[in-house]
């Protein structure tokens, strides 16, 4: 009996050792093998307007590389809500794919995890140089000062889409370019029935993105220079404020999309509910949802006086998705060619073109393609008057922790609760306190 | 056969012990060692999915672990009792909102077991009487606790949107009980959604587990309470609760911990930032941890927490047994 005790025991303590030394390691590997070059995972993010509509695309281009390569690539969608907790489990445990989509703003985020490669000269050189890639772009893809880590991929801006109808029947001639022009055209519409613009109050990301614009133009920033929090300032106060005033006191956001979390506000401009939205790269998006692109019209976003432009006239982030490469990959050279495929002139234009985004290359952007129409505000605002979110290991948090203050910002305004110079700082305050403090 | 075991034990030894084997020996290790080897499937399997887990956890709330060190945490410099001094230190911004979100969780856990119990036991005593379409009616009140949680709570979303949902529908445009459509997903109102749909989804297990407890309370006692005089009122405070005690003492404990743990419910209604009105516990940990990578902090946070749990089920349980006679007394 005591030998089966000490039988038990042993086995408990040898499975619990294995389990503790499994956990506890997580990777140790930096630079990758080459002990699968067969195979490649790659998880894509959702891009489309379903995970289906990616795997349409992506298939044949996939099929097309391991025709190329004899490297087969598994691809998995991943929903945007599940894409970082899943990058962070694959942190952890050291099982994650060997290629994966980032948003662009996690750039420095996730680099500071240790998990992707770094791209070194060395990596660049093996997909076709740094110099391919447009600057804003790379602006993107990690903190200042170290190797990027990752690839842009694909590029997108914001801009102001507007129902040419609505404006039509509001007797509204031109897009507006400030904000008062905006505000102003808001009543018109409204004065008609009509919801004047749309916002997603309850979404994070997207008040981070906008509040930033706003702290642009307001001469202010979330950061100080060496990296940390400065989220009540006076400007950035101001730019808040002036964000939620379009619902609270300005009243051209409607109530109901303080809840907005789920691109309803898109839904609402495809159904013809409302003048305009201010988004990126959205046609793709309008045309599932039964929009032609005769139906509405695309400026830039406003500016607070003046044509948008660099400093305080920047009027978009640099919004895009980027490619990196899992650090601990069984097959490094298979990612690189896998990479230098994606970031290639070919698939840069049909991946692109697919998705409405604008390609981060320099040889392929100048296409005509991306040159017409919608693109040429996108590629405009890219190029001219876009500014990279800060490019700190905090970001994820930040956009957490403000995205929420202004989400509850909203909800104030729509319980007719007032929103003052005071409610904004305070909640900007609460904001940083939460942020990490090591 | 603990009884008899160092009977057979002392029979079968011989001082010469190894010098020749017993015969009855490979039975005996067969008799004694068969529980043990039976149970060490279970064994293993608690220590890795329960144990390892929790013991991980500890480890990690002694250390600085940020997104710096996650992809090998075991590099993560200790830190101490730093994480959890944050998270007990009410005055500072951290503390605060655990302190914020511990009295929401206390008191939307208090509120949803209560109404659970309180519309479970009402239905499950009206159900207790045959009549016509009794079957239909308990099939129909156990739909909420047979549907998938994700299925139900995000049909709740649709139903508590400001502008197209089914409930400012109902009470504002039909019944003209509010001024305006309100907003149910951000704002004060969120506690009220998250409790409505909290219950909704908790009542039937209270009404399953007080069915068939009343199907133990013998006929006769009503019968004789009747013949005595008893009304309805007084049979249910004389015969029904008395007997349903030891049920509604597991119920009410099985509830408390589901619904102060609740992560589904809040998480679906609301995503990863949930309104400060219905701010649970369970998503601020996974917020803490999870979304503001602070994940020594998070793990502490967890620790205080099963530390409560732990205290308030001891407690519960020291009190209920309280009074309680021995099963051979």
């Amino acid at each position: 009996m005591r030998r089966t005790r000490a039988a038990a025991a042993g086995a408990v303590t040898v499975s619990l050792m294995t389990l503790v030394t499994a956990c506890g390691g997580g990777s140790s590997t930096s630079g990758g093998s080459n002990d699968s070059p067969k195979t490649l995972t790659y998880w894509a993010s959702n891009q489309g307007a379903s995970i289906e509509v990616d795997k349409r695309v992506l298939q044949p281009e996939l099929d097309k590389f391991e025709k190329q390569t004899g490297i087969k690539v598994k691809v998995e969608v991943v929903p945007w809500s599940d894409l970082l907790n899943r990058i962070l489990t694959a942190t952890t445990s050291g099982q994650g794919p060997d290629v994966l989509n980032i948003g662009n703003t996690w750039s420095a985020s996730l680099q500071a995890t240790g998990a992707l490669l770094p791209w070194n000269a060395k990596n660049f050189a093996a997909i076709g140089g740094k110099d391919r890639f447009v600057d804003s772009a790379l602006g993107s893809t990690g903190a200042q000062g170290q190797d990027p880590a990752a690839v842009p991929l694909y590029s997108m801006s914001y801009a102001l889409y507007y129902n040419k109808q609505i404006f039509a029947d509001a007797g509204i001639t031109k897009p507006p370019a400030t904000w008062d022009e905006l505000v102003a055209d808001g009543r018109k519409i409204q004065a008609k029935g009509k919801s004047a613009l749309g916002a997603e109050g309850a979404n994070l990301s997207e008040n981070i993105h906008h509040v930033f614009v706003f702290a642009k133009q307001h001469g202010g920033d979330f950061f100080t220079p060496d990296g940390k929090p400065d989220f009540a300032n006076d400007n950035v106060v101001a730019a808040v404020k002036q964000y939620v005033d379009l619902m609270a006191k300005d009243k051209v956001i409607p109530t109901g999309d303080a809840e907005y979390a789920q691109n309803q506000s898109v839904s609402d401009f495809a159904k013809g509910k409302q003048a305009m939205l201010l988004w990126q790269s959205a046609s793709a998006n309008l045309k599932s949802q039964g929009m032609s692109e005769d139906k509405y019209g695309i400026a830039p976003v406003p500016v607070q006086s003046g044509t948008p432009g660099a400093g305080t006239q920047v009027n978009s982030a640099v919004m895009g998705i980027n490619l990196a490469v899992f650090k601990n990959t069984d097959n490094i050279d298979g990612a690189k060619k896998f990479v230098k495929f994606m970031t290639g002139d070919a698939e840069q234009k049909i991946l692109n073109t697919a998705y409405s985004s604008i390609p981060p290359v320099k040889t392929v952007q100048g296409e005509s393609v991306f040159s017409s129409g919608a693109n040429a505000v996108l590629k405009d605002t890219l190029a001219t008057s876009a500014a990279a979110l800060p490019q700190v290991a905090d970001e994820s948090q930040f956009e957490t922790a403000v995205g929420t203050a202004v989400k509850d910002l909203f909800a104030d305004a729509a319980a007719g609760r007032a929103v003052t110079t005071e409610s904004v700082k305070a909640a900007l305050e609460k904001a940083q306190q939460q942020m990490p403090t090591k | 056969m603990t009884t008899t075991a160092p009977a057979e034990a002392a029979v079968g030894e011989t001082p010469s012990g190894a010098a020749h084997p017993h015969p009855r020996r490979p039975g005996r290790i067969r008799r004694i060692g068969l529980p043990y080897l039976l149970l060490l499937p279970a064994l293993l399997l608690e220590l890795l999915v329960h144990l390892v887990p929790m013991v991980i956890g500890i480890v990690m709330s002694f250390k600085e672990l940020t997104q710096f060190y996650i992809r090998d945490w075991g590099t993560a410099p200790w830190s101490g009792l730093d994480n959890y001094k944050v998270s007990v230190d009410f005055d500072a911004p951290v503390g605060e909102a655990l302190l914020h979100s511990f009295l929401v969780t206390v008191a939307f856990t208090l509120l949803s077991v209560g109404l659970c119990w309180l519309i479970g036991t009402a239905a499950a005593v009206y159900l207790q009487d045959t009549f016509r379409g009794r079957g239909l009616l308990r099939a129909l009140f156990l739909i909420p606790y047979a549907l998938p949680v994700y299925a139900a709570v995000i049909t709740w979303v649709f139903m508590f949107q400001h502008d197209n949902g089914l409930v400012n529908h109902v009470l504002h445009d039909q019944l003209h009980l509010t001024d305006k459509p309100s907003f149910w997903l951000i704002g004060d109102n969120s506690f009220y959604a998250l409790l409505t749909v909290s219950v909704w989804k908790g009542w039937p297990f209270a009404f399953l587990i007080v069915m068939a407890g009343l199907q133990n309370i013998p006929g006769e006692l009503y019968e004789a309470a009747a013949l005595d005089g008893a009304g309805m009122w007084q049979q249910i405070r004389r015969i029904t609760l008395p007997s349903l005690r030891p049920v509604n003492q597991v119920l009410l404990l099985v509830l408390f911990l589901w619904t102060f743990n609740d992560f589904n419910t809040p998480f679906v209604l609301f995503g990863r930032s949930a309104p400060e009105a219905a701010d649970l516990i369970s998503v601020h940990i996974y917020q803490a941890s999870f979304v503001t990578w602070n994940f020594g902090t998070g793990s502490a946070m967890s620790v205080l927490l099963l530390l409560f749990l732990l205290v308030v089920t001891g407690v519960y349980l020291l009190l209920t047994s309280r009074g309680r006679k021995p099963a051979h007394g």
